[in-house]
């Protein structure tokens, strides 16, 4: 089991949970987060002033998966939240040890 | 004529009600838009309270209601306020000072030039807004007002529109939809992004202001307090209640009886009853509002289903068409026992009316779409009307004005 931490535009939270639901991912949980890349932010100009933006808002979405539909599940993310440009986001992937589905106590890749 | 104290103490009471619909305008359209975009929304509304206001004074009540020059735009000789005193016209509202007359009627030209801005809110440059705001005001809003309140040639006509269902309402709507066309859409438009309103409180709250506001509008638009100004209170009434009720059951035929659609739906009521509120019997504004929402809630389907045209508060569909059918209802419901300063429409023996109407809605339409594609063009090759994709993307409140709606301004 993996979890997928994908860290998006806000405007494209659509299109990857219809990519993701076609594919029959269900299950997830969106949060508001704000942050930063690399490139540190958006460089502005006000005037002569130069100004930075730095943490822009976003959206992370958590999906649990089994081990084989992680590059499915990611690849439907990619194609949902691609712009080409900077700021389109990052995927995060990591274990999972186990799940517990709470209203029955069932455990383990059921539980997803 | 010898200054009344009664109609006075209405036409400034009146004219401070109409000052806050410019504010409560903002709210409606603010409460509309996603967050991101929420103060600039709210400014691009509010700065006209300073901008128009600064016009009107300097030149534009003068073009509107200066001594008429060819039926056409009002002369100079009111320029800066210039004789504009505490003693009335001996033209207009001749029983409260011309000072008074003047106030009312600036808050008409601040309010129209802020409904103009939701055609183009989330993607407009703030800059730009204002030059093409300042000539618009200038080169559409002043020269119309005269044809059809200040002595021009569709009040000579007889054209009737008692308190600006065609100067404010069509103006606004109609020149809404040539600047979205001039503008393109939202980024993502296209593509079938959520563009949810952030804040439907703030739109119920705006459209609660604006309703309040309204009674300023219209009764204050008798320009006295006696009867026709409670004839209009009550005509004003009824439409907003028919509007906000018919689009409430529309929304319910088709999804759920939404907040949004009873807020929008007493604004369509109270924008197409404002060029007949003073000419019709009360009772009049249950069929006008009704219509209203069934024009404005089908046109508002119709423009987002039908055409690519992201005007994206939909003016067009409630305000232009609104003020568009309100006028053109004057032409049959129209009678004189209601106003002896009116005319009688077809339905009480002036079949002539209706054509009289239709002649001012025509050429108001053409003259406000050509004009405002005119200027919008002219803005949008020499300064640009459009933010960059990188600023549109973050979101007007940040790239425009370097403040946050939450968390306040950017160090």
């Amino acid at each position: 089991m993996k979890k997928i931490e994908a860290i998006i535009r806000e405007e494209k939270l659509e299109p990857v949970k219809s990519l993701l639901e076609a594919l029959g991912y269900h299950g997830m949980t969106i949060t508001e987060v704000s942050g930063r890349g690399r490139q540190k932010g958006v460089p502005l100009k006000w005037g002569a002033k130069e100004f930075r933006l730095d943490f822009l808002p976003k959206l992370k979405i958590e999906v649990v998966v089994m081990d084989e539909d992680v590059s499915p599940a990611v690849n439907a993310i990619i194609r949902g939240a691609r712009t080409g440009e900077m700021g389109d986001g990052k995927i995060f992937i990591m274990p999972v040890e186990d799940a517990v589905r709470v209203r029955t106590g069932d455990s383990g890749t059921g539980a997803i | 004529m010898p200054i009344n104290s009664a109609d006075t103490a209405w036409v400034l009471v009146s004219a401070a009600m109409v000052m806050l619909m410019t504010p409560g305008v903002a709210f409606f359209y603010g409460g509309m838009v996603r967050r991101k975009n929420f103060l600039s929304t709210l400014m691009m509304c509010f700065v006209t309270l300073g901008l128009i206001g600064l016009l009107w004074v300097a030149y534009g009540y003068s073009l509107s209601f200066g001594p008429d020059k060819g039926g056409i735009i009002g002369g100079l000789n009111f320029v800066g306020l210039l004789g504009v005193g505490q003693t009335p016209s001996s033209v207009y509202a001749t029983t409260i000072p011309q000072l008074a007359f003047a106030a009312f009627q600036m808050m008409f030209a601040v309010i129209t030039v802020a409904l103009i801005t939701g055609a183009v809110v989330e993607r407009i440059k703030f800059s730009s807004l204002l030059v093409f705001s300042a000539l618009w005001f200038t080169l559409v809003y002043c020269p119309v007002t005269h044809w059809v309140w200040g002595g021009g040639w569709l009040q000579k006509m007889g054209f009737l529109d008692f308190a600006g269902g065609t100067v404010v309402h069509i103006t606004a709507g109609v020149s809404a939809l040539a600047l979205a066309i001039i503008l393109g859409p939202r980024k993502g438009y296209y593509e079938g992004e959520r563009m949810d309103p952030s804040n439907i409180p703030m739109v119920l709250l705006g459209a609660g202001i604006l309703w309040f506001g309204w009674f300023g509008f219209n009764a204050g638009s008798a320009l006295t307090s006696g009867g026709l100004a409670s004839s209009a209170f009550m005509t004003t009434y009824i439409a907003g209640a028919a509007g906000a009720v018919t689009w409430m059951i529309l929304g319910w035929c088709y999804q759920r009886p939404s907040v949004l659609g009873v807020a929008t739906g007493a604004v369509a009521g109270l924008a197409t009853i404002t060029p007949a509120a003073g000419f019709v019997q009360p009772v009049i504004g249950i069929p006008i509002g009704i219509a209203a929402s069934l024009i404005g809630f089908y046109m508002m389907a119709f423009r987002a289903k039908k055409t690519r045209i992201d005007e994206s508060l939909d003016v067009w569909a409630v305000h232009g068409m609104g003020g568009t059918f309100g006028t053109l209802a004057i032409g049959f419901f129209a009678s004189l026992a209601v106003n002896p300063a009116g005319r009688n429409g077809l339905f009480y023996g002036h079949a002539g009316q209706v054509l009289i109407q239709l002649t001012g809605i025509a050429a108001v339409w053409a003259f406000a779409f050509g004009m405002t594609w005119v200027i919008g063009k002219l803005v949008d090759l020499t300064m640009g009307l459009r933010v960059s994709p990188t600023e549109e993307r973050i979101g007007l409140d940040i790239s425009q004005h370097g403040e946050r709606a939450y968390g306040g301004p950017l160090r």
